[in-house]
């Protein structure tokens, strides 16, 4: 067999906890027992493979998904999927969801009582270019009541999920906004214990890709897992190269 | 090294509304070699009780052992309309079902082949990141010689071995209990 190198494995501290008490539904869903490290195979260096197609052209404009414009400040969040080596993730699908305008979401179990938006669904989904690049058009969700402890708000966030070119490259995380007054004070933002990767979370606002009368523009740039220089028969035979 | 990874974020309560549309619980279409399968089973927390706010995301290779993946170096035949890939939603008792093909054993570390399996990630409210597991067949001969299954302790070896249900040749039970006793083995990937 090939030798295939694995994928990097996290730095300490820059990955949330599973249990992290501040976010009361950690408690009962953390696991109590250690993970048990597993040496990347090729069941972890592979993963499922999308091709372009699978994503439509109204598919990553949230705000053309149905007869009328939804309500709210229209946006544009794009930005570049690179991995830690500093290649761009081409080809690659990204799913988003989010909540409306006025904070709620089009969920059956969404007591808020803000109301709908018969405009808005709030998903999209795309696939980046052979550089990386991504683009969404939607609207900025409102921040929304919820109840992890008393007057807990959720700051204004964007969720999204990524594939990867692998099985161990997979991401979901959530896209915050810029000066957003809730931040400092969500647990869930707050999981992470190094600030500069909590802080990689917020999403930068660009004038670059602002259009005139039309709509702001923010920055989000992605990292996946990338590469290990050396391979992966290497670590199970415990050589040195 | 230059960059670092984007932190994970739990999928929230919401996560439907965003990855609904890729669900698929059958990853043995029409024309797809090999031993069907139906597993079903629950996620269950620490109280015992079902998740239904959960999604358990599947990557298996063919039964030929053949990973649909340009990285697949081995020298076996990919297989046209097999994925192998399935996302399921667990319903409001907290359970999931899908339908695939036992794999074939692919190669693992030191060119030994692996036990067939499904790599598995599982989503919920309240997890900050996935749980990565395994799933494994029964009446299995090379699961004495997997290398994943020799890393995890005898006793919590039999968490990632799905179980032969009743009068269902060809249906197979697999829970996660994501803590307390019996919590399924979690591997750090």
């Amino acid at each position: 067999m090939n030798k295939i190198p694995e994928y990097r494995r996290y730095i300490p501290g820059t990955q949330p906890p599973h249990l992290h008490p501040p976010y009361i539904s950690s408690m009962k869903r953390a696991p109590l027992q250690p993970l048990v490290a597993l040496p990347h195979t090729l069941s972890e260096i592979t993963g499922p493979v999308f091709g372009p197609e699978i994503a439509d052209v109204t598919a990553c404009d949230l705000t053309r998904q149905h007869s009328g414009e939804p309500l709210g400040e229209r946006i544009i969040v794009s930005g570049r999927v690179m991995d830690e080596n500093s290649r761009p993730v081409a080809h690659t699908l990204m799913e988003i969801w989010q909540a409306n305008a006025a904070g709620r979401y089009l969920h059956g179990i969404d007591q808020h009582s803000a109301p709908l938006d018969p405009n808005f669904t709030g998903c999209g989904h795309a696939v980046t270019d052979s550089d990386g690049r991504y683009r969404f058009v939607t609207i900025r969700p409102g921040e929304y009541p919820w109840g992890n402890h008393h007057n807990a708000w959720r700051p204004a966030h964007i969720h999204f999920s990524l594939f990867g070119p692998a099985f161990a490259t997979r991401l979901v995380t959530q896209m915050y906004f810029q000066g957003d007054p809730l931040i400092p004070f969500d647990p869930i933002f707050n999981c992470t214990d190094d600030e500069k990767a909590r802080n990689r979370l917020i999403s930068q606002f660009d004038w670059e890709t602002t259009i005139p009368s039309q709509a702001l523009g923010y920055r989000f740039d992605i990292v996946l897992s990338g590469r290990e220089s050396t391979p992966m028969e290497t670590h199970a035979h415990g050589e040195k190269s | 090294m230059t960059l670092q990874a984007t932190t994970w974020q739990t999928v929230g309560p919401f996560f439907s509304i965003g990855l609904s549309w890729l669900y698929r619980d059958n990853l043995a279409g029409p024309g797809v070699l090999g031993e069907r399968v139906e597993i079903t089973g629950r996620i269950l927390d620490g109280d015992s009780k079902p998740v239904p706010d959960g999604i358990v995301e599947i990557w298996q290779a063919n039964s030929q052992g053949r990973y649909a993946h340009p990285d697949d170096p081995q020298e076996k035949t990919a297989e046209s309309g097999f994925t192998g890939y399935g996302r399921i939603p667990t319903d409001d008792a907290g359970r999931f079902r899908f339908t695939t093909i036992k794999p074939g054993r692919v190669s693992g570390p030191d060119g030994k082949l692996q036990a067939p399996h499904l790599a598995v990630s599982v989503f919920t409210r309240g997890l900050l990141r996935r749980l990565i597991t395994r799933i494994y067949f029964p009446d299995e001969p090379s699961n004495s010689e997997d290398f994943a299954l020799e890393l995890v302790e005898a006793s919590r070896r039999e968490t990632l071995i799905a179980k032969k249900m009743d009068g269902r040749p060809d249906a197979l039970e697999w829970n996660v209990i994501v803590q307390g006793p019996g919590e399924t083995v979690f591997f750090d990937v």
